[in-house]
């Protein structure tokens, strides 16, 4: 990335900053990962189907990146949001399609 | 207080049958506890058996015996009323024993 | 993206099933239907012979019980159960002042609804209320302490026949309805429910173990599990099951829990306490 001193480059420069979100620091990517994926995870909770792998996973990012090991705890935070999801969707799904299991 | 040892031998018309549950931990010295550390062995390590001042079972065991362990077995030469004595040792120095009718 | 990581649990849904949007619930229909479930499934098995879970469906396993049952590993739990339960608390009181017939020969009455609190009272529900009562601590539902103290309860009650009611009371209704959606109900990564595998995998075995029918499943607990080297009680057997197929367990004896047991009981009328049991 080049930057001009002049302020045509700059709020060039400016934009693609915000463009290429790639080169933001990896710690800020993180964060904002992991923020989707404990929301999600929290949603799960709150309708008492967590799954033990989203909690785990989510651990594992966190430790993830206390290590600095900013791209593994990112694709583990991806990991953990989607379980979460996965584990909304079951909840939605089974709330009616529990019923076809019943024994009659 | 109970005792450690229970015991049911039982005269058939060739051998005698012995079955006995012991109560003990059974440590093995190799599990950790909640906390992360490990939990000291203690475990027995001898089991004897003695019917008519003769020793008619001696067990050794070690870490590779699980908790509360049960012990089956059968000899000869015992009948119905014959006293038959249990008794154990364990590697803190601990013991037990009693002493049953063979039924 | 979500179907790498849905493991589905690839359980087929067996037996005949009407999926009618019925909201009418009729507990002794589907007493009826459930219990004739099990009994056509498996004729060869005596109705009381149910109790005995896996080994109802399992000779081999049935042997190696019988063996371990002429010295039950949960012997020591009923004695040291038996000692707890005649321990007079602090203010002079008994476990025996909290329940009729002194506490003996009761466990097939559990659990109940309580229209005065309007929920399902369980045994160990009861025994904490009793300590509690009289200025005791709680007991931790998944330790050896509760376990010992139902060992024993339900060593006193064993052969007595379950008969849980239903009370003409809507709550109690939504108590057995919202217990039988949660064992319909998948859950967890392996998207199991306690259905998928004691009704569908009845008799069939998940790794090493054979499974259980669901018909007369409560009538042994608490159990001795040789796999926990120890004496648990249903509070403990359910965590473990949810986490089994990766769930985060509910607390012990959260009121849901409470209404599972609830349903599962009542399915299981007619059939004999059989606990404390010994399980693999």
């Amino acid at each position: 990335m080049r930057f001009g001193l002049s302020i045509g480059l700059m709020s060039l420069a400016g934009a693609a900053a915000l463009a290429f979100a790639a080169v933001a620091s990896p710690a800020e990517d993180f964060k904002a990962a992991y923020a989707k994926a404990e929301a999600a995870s929290q949603q799960a909770a709150s309708l008492k189907t967590q799954w033990t792998t989203t909690v785990a996973t989510l651990h594992a990012a966190q430790d993830a990146a206390k290590a600095s090991k900013y791209d593994d705890a990112v694709s583990l935070a991806h990991q953990a949001e989607a379980l979460a999801q996965a584990s909304i969707a079951q909840a939605r799904e089974q709330a009616s399609a529990w019923k076809d299991g019943v024994i009659r | 207080m109970a005792s450690t040892i229970r015991v049911r031998a039982v005269a058939g018309a060739d051998t005698t049958e012995v079955q006995s549950l012991i109560q003990h931990p059974m440590d093995s010295g190799f599990v950790k506890d909640a906390a992360g550390k490990l939990i000291p062995p203690h475990h027995i390590e001898v089991v004897r058996f003695e019917h008519g001042g003769k020793t008619v079972f001696t067990a050794l065991w070690g870490p590779a015996v699980a908790k509360d362990p049960y012990l089956k077995f059968s000899f000869k030469g015992a009948k119905k009323g014959d006293e038959l004595k249990v008794s154990w040792l364990d590697n803190e120095g601990a013991s037990d024993s009693l002493v049953a009718k063979i039924q | 993206m979500l179907r790498k990581v849905l493991i589905i649990g690839a359980i087929v849904l067996g037996g005949a099933q009407v999926a009618c949007a019925d909201d009418a619930v009729d507990p002794k229909a589907e007493f009826k239907a459930f219990r004739d479930y099990f009994v056509g499934r498996f004729p060869k098995v005596p109705f009381d012979d149910f109790v005995n879970g896996p080994y109802s469906m399992d000779e081999g396993l049935r042997k190696q019980w019988k063996d371990i049952e002429e010295f039950p590993p949960y012997e020591f739990a009923v004695d040291k159960g038996k000692e707890m339960f005649a321990k007079p608390f602090a203010n002079g009181k008994t476990y025996a002042d909290c329940f009729p017939n002194q506490g003996i020969g009761i466990r097939q009455n559990f659990p109940y609804f309580d229209a005065k609190s309007g929920q399902v009272i369980t045994l160990e529900l009861a025994l904490n209320q009793c300590r509690e009562a009289n200025g005791e601590k709680p007991l931790d539902y998944v330790k050896d302490d509760m376990a010992a103290l139902t060992a024993y309860m339900a060593f006193t009650s064993r052969g007595k026949r379950f008969d849980i009611k239903i009370p003409d009371d809507p709550r109690a209704l939504a108590a057995y309805r919202k217990g039988e959606e949660y064992f319909y109900t998948r859950r967890g990564q392996l998207n199991f429910s306690c259905a998928s595998c004691h009704v569908q995998s009845a008799g069939n075995h998940i790794r090493t173990e054979v499974l259980a029918p669901a018909l007369g499943i409560m009538a042994a607990m608490p159990i001795y599990r040789s796999e926990w080297g120890a004496m648990g009680t249903t509070s403990r057997r359910f965590t473990t099951c949810n986490s089994q197929v990766r769930a985060v367990p509910l607390p012990p004896q959260d009121e849901l829990y409470r209404d599972v047991e609830y349903f599962l009981t009542y399915m299981g009328n007619g059939l004999p306490v059989s606990g404390p049991g010994a399980r693999p």
